[in-house]
């Protein structure tokens, strides 16, 4: 999250997006000086306790409702939204929530990891019936890390993914290291149930239109400790971007995938795994978590190698250890998927 | 023999092999040259009697999966950021 000057979405030069989400805040009853939460590419602006979000203009109108929805009809899950469909600003769609207190940064040791589990639970065990919900982002994101990293290192689009191993590997970008061919071999590797479809590596959002959920269950689709705020004393989830019906298994993913890089601890990791077995979350069995943890793991950690090694390619800097951890981990998956 | 810190009188033990000096006065102790690296290995026979290896997670692991070494990188930007950002 890049938190911006106090007065940077007010002040008289921000004639732009920011200063019209902040006058947008103000409409909902947000109070005081407004802040820029994140300008990517969404767009949050604070102002008091209202927070506004601003999406790309390709978004899909039809699932962003549907998410809504969905989040103003689990109370004790996710957060609920301030108003019930996005509003329009300048051809962007753009949805309204109350503010909340995130997790400390500062102290992931200290972060509600039972809590997280919990509320991820619950989701998963939501009534499906009464839901209709579009695909569950997951497997997009994937695409979507790895097509990025595609670009940045000089393959082409992302269908090149699914044919022949990509160019010269001591070319260009990925002359420096090696470390995309890795993430490429991982990649390429990984099962056929958590590879992404055509749809997906193709869409710049996820496609497939707002079914009644009848296969996969509810799921969040981009978990992480951001993704908690507390809210009038409970702590919720936040952001439906990704919301949808799909395997639950992939929200518990990006914390395997750190600890099975060696980056989350043991310790964290039980205590997150153990609570959400706990709440009777059906992602994984308890005698077994690994069977179903196992493959969307491995997509998450190809996912989180993509997008930190491109995200050091474009700052023009070596990989950090914490990087490395997970370009290894992509040449253990490759080399664990490899004929013997 | 006198101590070197207080010049109290030293006592001379010897236990399981090893040769120790202590002063009467401060109970300080004095090791003669290689006394410590025999402790020190005394000391990890004895651990690895009592203390076995910590038993593996609970819920196991992926085959690809890496060692743990500690949470050494515990404060660095980049997994901050991970933890806390898609």
């Amino acid at each position: 999250m890049t938190v911006r000057g106090e007065d940077e979405a007010t002040d008289g030069t921000a004639a732009g997006l920011t200063g019209r989400l902040a006058r947008f805040a103000r409409a909902y009853g947000g109070t005081g000086r407004a802040r820029v939460l994140k300008d990517t590419r969404v767009t949050v602006v604070r102002a008091g306790d209202v927070v506004v979000k601003a999406y790309p203009p390709e978004t899909d109108e039809t699932a962003l409702i549907a998410r809504l929805r969905v989040a103003g009809t689990l109370p004790g899950v996710l957060l609920p939204p301030l108003a019930e469909r996005p509003e329009r600003l300048d051809g962007r769609l753009v949805t309204v929530w109350p503010a909340g207190e995130p997790v400390d940064p500062s102290d992931p040791e200290g972060a509600p990891w039972e809590t997280a589990a919990l509320l991820l639970a619950r989701l998963h065990t939501a009534q499906a019936a009464a839901l209709s919900l579009p695909p569950a982002g997951g497997p997009a994101r994937l695409a979507g890390a790895v097509a990025r990293l595609s670009d940045l290192s000089g393959l082409s689009g992302p269908r090149e993914l699914h044919g022949a191993p990509g160019p010269d590997p001591g070319s260009g970008f990925d002359g420096r290291n090696g470390s995309v061919a890795t993430i490429l071999a991982a990649f390429r590797s990984l099962p056929a149930e958590v590879r992404p479809g055509p749809a997906e590596a193709g869409a710049a959002a996820p496609a497939g239109g707002v079914r009644p959920l009848t296969a996969g269950r509810p799921a969040h689709g981009d978990f992480h400790l951001g993704q908690i705020i507390r809210y009038q004393g409970e702590w919720l989830l936040i952001d439906v971007d990704d919301l949808g019906a799909g395997v639950p298994a992939w929200d518990l993913a990006r914390p395997a995938a750190w600890y099975a890089s060696g980056l989350l601890s043991p310790r964290l990791w039980e205590r997150f795994l153990s609570a959400y077995l706990a709440a009777a979350g059906p992602a994984v069995s308890a005698a077994d978590p690994w069977r179903e943890l196992d493959a969307p793991a491995r997509a998450l950690t190809v996912q989180l190698a993509a997008t930190a090694v491109a995200a050091a390619g474009a700052e023009g800097r070596p990989l950090d250890e914490v990087e490395q951890a997970l370009v290894s981990s992509c040449g253990r998956i490759a080399r664990a998927a490899a004929p013997q | 023999m006198r101590c070197p810190k207080c010049s109290g009188n030293m006592r001379t033990y010897d236990r399981n092999g090893v040769h120790i000096e202590q002063c009467e006065n401060c109970r300080g102790i004095f090791l003669d040259y290689g006394e410590l690296e025999t402790l020190t290995r005394v000391e990890s026979q004895w651990s690895q009697q009592h203390y076995p290896s910590p038993p593996p997670p609970a819920h196991g692991g992926p085959a690809w999966g890496a060692p743990h070494h500690g949470g050494h990188h515990r404060h660095q930007r980049s997994w901050v950021g991970m933890l806390f950002s898609s």
